[in-house]
């Protein structure tokens, strides 16, 4: 199994600046927590800009879920410093609450209350919310994720994917500085994903920050400005989305039948070709797959392919996705780190 | 729940009526030979019957579901996300085991004296001591006897209450808390445990017959009431150390 590298790559946060950096809505130094002897979260120093859209993610029990406990109270931390909102936590836990909505780890509801009886009530938990304007907030809030219909039915006779809309509009309640969104387009209908995607740049064009874990990269890739990537505990990268994507190697991929020759030119340019997986055209063109351009311009590299006679069939630069740098951040292994 | 410890005491008067033989006094429940001659000692009857098993029962469901049941169904951590605030949720979910012990306890004594009029005579009451109260008086004295048993049910739910905070599990913490209260009452009679018997939490459970007096006799209320209180202080500081501290993972 591939070890993951462990120093953060990208953006490598000034580790000197103490706790409390403007700018930040969530700010942790060395969390770590425990559970019995593993440390679920092992050290971790993340830093989510105040209004940025922020991908939280990692394979299956890297420590995604935990963090976002801990950040939130519900979970005490082992060591480390946590300032949400620019408050420290979790001393200042019942102030900042209020301004966080969250979905953690699935939606919790009573099954034998409808929709609404179910938002109402937990509006009615928190001493802050106005009783003269629940109502008003639930029905907008259930409007919002599409359960308008379904508001005055039983949790219990829901779907999957409405319950997770009910827990996203419990999130919702009220105007909000913060949503954590802990994997909330799980069981979504692809209508349903990309409205969750068109409400988080809704909120985040209004100011929210959003933290959101989830395993749809083409859908972080899509929603988020800022990525974060968990491996086994650790932080193993975070930083803007182009940066993380930037830092993974670009590569040209040529259609020609002369792989031989196309190799040679493109190992004589610096770059490291290997066998495409070939494509069955008319002529029995095959591929040679040349990583990293190495800040090569693709219109040089295509003029020493011709230059050597290289019958180039079909020539493309392909970036780095955030999937292979996802890969190669966490590692192939498929089993989970227990 | 509530509709089971209604059915009881009109279970009892209809047995009692059935019968054509009046049951032999001192066989059976308390007060049940007196049945036949006044239909107000239904409700009497019904809460004897009640507080050993049916009452703890009910309130050990209820009680043991209080944090529990909500970590069960994932509701808990919203709750704490809302933010309800840990120690206002620990409150709010104890004031609704309280009124529930009312609640239940009021039900058996509604339902026996409505049963009991339905069904039999109804009359001056003779007490205990042998005076005789009237009709009026003597449904004062059920509320008193319901008031006494809801008290003594209170250590109880707090017991619940605490063992909730320590699981996720709710049937398991409500089976905790029956066994207990059943536990408390085999202790009680064990004769070489007498030292122990004041600290059991059901140690005053039965002792309401004192309020059927004349005068009424304050002293067994008053005792059970501080050590209920005592159990309440000691189990609520422990669920409370145990609560403010706990990793809500479910
Ligand atoms: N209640 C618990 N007790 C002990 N270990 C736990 C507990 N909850 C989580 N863990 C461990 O902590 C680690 C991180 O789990 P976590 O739920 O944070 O993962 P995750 O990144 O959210 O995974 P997923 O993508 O599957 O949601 C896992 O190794 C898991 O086994
Ligand atoms: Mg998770």
């Amino acid at each position: 199994m591939n070890k993951p590298p462990t120093a953060a790559s990208v953006s490598a946060p000034e580790r000197a600046t103490p706790v409390g950096s403007p700018g930040l809505a969530i700010e942790t130094r060395g969390l770590v927590k425990r559970f019995g002897h593993r440390s679920a979260v092992d050290g971790i120093d993340l830093e989510v800009p105040c209004g940025s859209v922020f991908g939280f993610l990692g394979p299956n029990g890297s420590g995604k879920t935990t963090t976002i406990r801990v950040l939130l109270g519900l979970a005490s931390a082992s060591s480390g410093d946590i300032r949400v909102l620019g408050k420290e936590m979790p001393q200042a836990l019942a102030s900042v609450l209020p301004d966080v909505g969250a979905l953690v780890e699935g939606p919790g509801f009573y099954p034998f209350l409808s929709g609404t009886g179910n938002l109402m009530r937990l509006d009615a938990a928190d001493r802050h919310g106005s009783s003269s304007t629940r109502r008003q907030r639930v029905s907008d809030a259930l409007e919002r994720v599409g359960l308008g219909h379904a508001a005055g039915k039983k949790v219990r006779a829901y779907s999957l994917g409405m319950k997770q809309r009910l827990g996203l509009a419990n999130a919702m309640l009220r105007p909000r500085e913060l949503l954590v969104l802990d994997e909330p387009t799980n069981g979504l209908d692809p209508q349903g994903t990309r409205e969750v995607r068109n409400l988080v740049r809704s909120l985040a064009a209004g100011g929210t920050t959003v933290l959101v874990s989830s395993h749809l990269l083409a859908e972080v890739e899509q929603m988020c400005t800022h990525v974060g990537v968990m491996s086994a505990g650790r932080l193993v990268a975070q930083g803007p989305l182009e940066e993380l994507g930037a830092a993974g190697q670009a590569h040209v991929v040529v259609q020609t039948p002369d792989v031989e020759l196309a190799s040679r030119v493109l190992r004589r340019l610096g770059l490291v070709p290997g066998e495409a997986p070939g494509t069955g055209s008319p002529w029995g063109t095959t591929a040679v797959l040349g990583t990293g351009i190495n800040g090569r311009e693709p219109e040089a590299i295509v003029a020493a392919l011709v230059a050597d006679g290289v019958r180039v069939r079909g020539f493309t630069v392909e970036n780095a996705s955030l999937e292979e740098r996802f890969v190669s951040l966490t590692g192939e292994g498929f089993d989970v780190v227990g | 729940m509530l509709i089971a410890l209604a059915a009881v005491p009109v279970l009892i008067a209809v047995a009692v009526k059935l019968s054509s033989r009046p049951a032999a006094p001192g066989r059976g429940p308390l007060f049940l030979d007196r049945i036949t001659q006044n239909g107000l000692f239904v409700a009497v009857t019904a809460l004897v019957v009640c507080v050993p098993l049916f009452l703890p029962l009910t309130v050990g469901v209820v009680a043991g579901d209080t944090i529990a049941g909500e970590a069960n169904l994932g509701t808990l951590r919203y709750l704490l996300l809302a933010p309800a605030g840990r120690i206002r949720l620990l409150l709010v979910k104890y004031a609704g085991a309280v009124a529930f012990c009312f609640a239940a306890t009021a039900t058996v004594a509604a339902s026996g004296a409505l049963a009991g009029v339905v069904l039999f005579p109804v009359g001056p009451v003779t007490l205990l001591s042998g005076d005789t109260v009237s009709v009026g008086e003597s449904a004062l004295r059920s509320l008193l006897i319901a008031a006494y048993i809801t008290v003594s049910l209170l250590g109880l739910s707090a017991i619940g209450l605490l063992i909730s905070t320590f699981t996720d599990v709710p049937v398991g913490a409500m089976a905790a808390t029956i066994v207990l209260s059943v536990v408390s009452q085999v202790l009680d009679n064990l004769p070489q445990l007498e030292w122990l018997h004041p600290w059991l939490f059901s140690h005053y459970w039965l002792g309401f017959a004192d309020l059927l007096r004349q005068p009424i006799s304050w002293t067994s209320f008053g005792e059970n009431a501080l050590l209920q209180a005592g159990y309440i202080a000691v189990c609520g500081a422990l669920a409370y150390a145990k609560f403010s501290n706990k990793d809500v993972l479910s």
